[in-house]
């Protein structure tokens, strides 16, 4: 790990007029590191990278850049550039044109610009000739490659983009996530990315940090996030689950409607475990989730009836309606699909390992 | 189906076309055919004669045209210059304002042109409005400006300032605002994005301004007469007065055609040059 970050935000705030939009970010980015800000729309994403980049300036806090301070600095004077949710390409500038532009600005001359671009079309896998093409006449994805390519001409400490595959079909998108990961990869540098899909985020980030409401709210790598989130928000975002309210009892155990629990000693040696009348949540994923013989046993069982089934490709959802009304989720391989039939009385059940308690204030 | 698209296109068009042809294409050609007319005979069946041509040529005319051709060039400079800001404001700034600068703008147009002027010989004149303040409260004596070619240029400018302003703010107003942005982020200074940005992607409504206001301007005549006396005497002047005092149709005619074709190519080239469309709204 990277003993120094290159961008360091204190306490960040934004304010439109009494509207708060960020409450205080902390948040260290690492050199070289992929790093995707994910949460819902209008959860401050934008208005965040837009500080960063020097499109407006935070109401309090600082942010660092290195070791010099850059919250006051115009975006025009800052190493760092970004790849907008429009693309902002130039649409009076060939390909070629719109990728030379920083560097033309930059006072670079003429031949070297026109050396540089063409690499960068390698790099993105355009042909050459599209150097004269007009912006008007490239599709989505091809656009997508040139406001990269154009970022990447100049050469910034750290790429930030906002959304920039959202309005690309589906097919499209995958291709590039993993274009783009690669591209990381080759270019070495830092890159801050925004996303409001969880799936863009886990297919190509180091780090994620999930935002809510203008605060952060965790901050780990995919699987810390998937697997340990500290709040309902975090473990709802990131896909199904299955939670239940739960409560300490005096015996050091938990209680919870509907769940049954068979553990005994082992809880606090993992952390799941809460003080006497103390409330969490129980959290466990629908593919940890095992249907079991009637008379089998797990650390948690639940009893049921099977609602529903729907086909998920290679994965077959089920739709449990549990003794207390609530609904569960079950997911299985399809070739490990459940032979019964809607209306048949389940005992489902799951073990410690797979299990999360998310306390929350 | 697109054949029956541009048949009815064509159908559509005629009618305009018509009242085009009556109204603007006829009395040109009637003025093309005056100005080949020999003087005094005030009949179209003549051997073309083309020394009205000849007169504009030897007499000194081109004076008072390069006089209005350079003012109009002047005060559209002017104006855009001075339009630009406000224009760029109008567009990208005010908001819900721009309705008030525009209905200011527009109400200046309900009085005739001539008067406004007139206002402004009240107010510069010798002993008028501002001379006579001037002169009451700090004793100052101020020459007046009227009568001078920078004042003519300032009518013009004044006169003609809606005739830029709204087609320019229609330019600026087709700028995407992510291109600045991305631009700025690109390194660009704001002069920078001004000259590679604004500009270039403005250009439609800067062609359409600068036209209007260039073309009228050149064919000006009040500002002269009114706010510069007989300071110079614009083209406009002499053709009034070849029709007027001189009753001399053909030389007002020849002299009206080469304000036309130099006003008119002036005009197809910077039409040519940009993508009407864009600033008229797409066409399917
Ligand atoms: N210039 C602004 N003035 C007022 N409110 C704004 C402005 N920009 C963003 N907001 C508000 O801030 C919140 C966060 O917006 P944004 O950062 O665009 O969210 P996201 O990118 O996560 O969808 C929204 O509620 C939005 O309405
Ligand atoms: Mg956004």
């Amino acid at each position: 790990m990277a003993a120094e970050p290159v961008l360091r935000l204190k306490n960040i705030v934004k304010k439109f007029g009494a509207f708060v939009a960020l409450h205080g970010i902390n948040l260290d980015i690492r050199d070289g590191e992929f790093l995707t800000i994910v949460g819902p729309s209008g959860s401050g994403k934008t208005t965040l990278i837009r500080l960063l980049v020097g499109m407006d300036s935070p109401s309090e806090g600082e942010i660092w850049l290195n070791n010099s301070r850059i919250d006051k600095v115009p975006a025009n004077k800052r190493p760092t550039c970004m790849v907008f949710q429009s693309l902002a390409l130039f649409p009076h500038r060939t390909v070629g044109q719109n990728i030379e532009f920083p560097l033309k600005i930059r006072g670079v001359g003429a031949a070297e610009r026109t050396a540089r671009a063409r690499e960068l079309l390698e790099l993105l896998r355009l042909p050459p000739h599209y150097q004269e093409k007009r912006i008007t006449e490239c599709s989505g994805g091809e656009k997508q490659r040139v406001a990269l390519a154009r970022a990447l001409a100049f050469d910034p400490e750290i790429l930030f983009f906002d959304e920039p595959l959202s309005a690309l079909d589906y097919r499209l998108r995958k291709t590039l996530e993993k274009e783009l990961k690669d591209l990381h990869a080759r270019t070495g540098k830092t890159f801050v990315y925004i996303t409001h899909s969880l799936e863009e985020a886990m297919v190509m980030s180091d780090r994620i940090a999930i935002m809510r409401e203008g605060k952060l709210e965790q901050l780990a790598d995919a699987d810390g996030i998937y697997t340990r989130p500290v709040s309902r928000f975090v473990a709802e975002f990131m896909g199904e689950v299955n939670l239940f309210d739960v409560e300490g009892t005096a015996q050091g155990g938990l209680h919870g409607r509907g769940v049954e629990v068979h553990v005994n000693g082992q809880m606090e040696d993992i952390g799941i475990s809460l003080g006497q009348g103390e409330r969490g949540t129980l959290m466990v994923r629908p593919e940890f989730v095992r249907i079991l013989e009637s008379s089998g046993t797990s650390d948690f069982i639940v009893r049921g009836i099977l609602r529903a089934e729907y086909a998920l490709g290679s994965r077959i959802q089920y739709e449990v309606e549990a003794a207390d009304g609530s609904r569960l989720s079950v997911e299985k391989l399809r070739e490990d699909r459940y032979q019964g039939a809607i209306g048949d009385e389940l005992v489902l059940g799951w073990d410690l390992d797979s299990t999360h308690l998310i306390r929350e204030d | 189906m697109e054949g029956l698209d541009r048949k009815l296109g064509v159908f559509s068009a005629l009618p305009i076309f018509i009242v085009l042809a009556i109204t603007f294409l006829a009395p040109l050609f009637v003025v093309a055919a005056f100005s080949i007319m020999p003087a005094k005979v005030f009949s179209l069946a003549n051997v073309p004669d083309f020394s009205a041509y000849a007169t504009f040529l030897q007499q000194g005319y081109w004076k008072s045209l390069a006089w209005s051709l350079g003012m109009a060039f002047a005060s559209t400079l002017l104006l855009f210059i001075v339009c630009w800001p406000l224009a760029y404001g109008m567009a990208k700034v005010f908001g819900k304002f721009t309705l008030v600068v525009t209905i200011a703008v527009v109400v200046s147009l309900f009085v005739s042109e001539n008067i406004r002027l007139f206002g402004w010989v009240l107010t510069l004149m010798k002993g008028g409005l501002i001379a006579g303040y001037l002169e009451a409260w700090f004793g100052v004596e101020m020459e007046s400006p009227l009568y001078t070619v920078p004042i003519i240029v300032f009518g013009l400018v004044y006169v003609y300032f809606p005739f830029m302003l709204f087609p320019l703010a229609q330019g600026i107003a087709m700028v995407p605002d992510d291109a600045r942005q991305a631009a700025a982020d690109l390194g660009a200074s704001r002069w920078r994005i001004l000259w590679e940005i604004d500009l270039p992607l403005a250009a439609p409504g800067i062609v359409v301004g600068s036209l209007l206001s260039f073309v009228l301007a050149a064919g000006a005549l009040a500002e002269s007469k009114l706010l510069g006396g007989q300071a110079v005497i614009v083209f406009a002047d002499e053709i009034e007065t070849a029709f007027t005092y001189g009753q001399n149709w053909p030389l007002g005619s020849a002299l009206s055609m080469v304000l036309i074709l130099i006003v008119g190519s002036l005009a197809i080239v910077g039409v040519s040059k940009i993508d009407l469309d864009a600033i008229m709204g797409r066409k399917r």
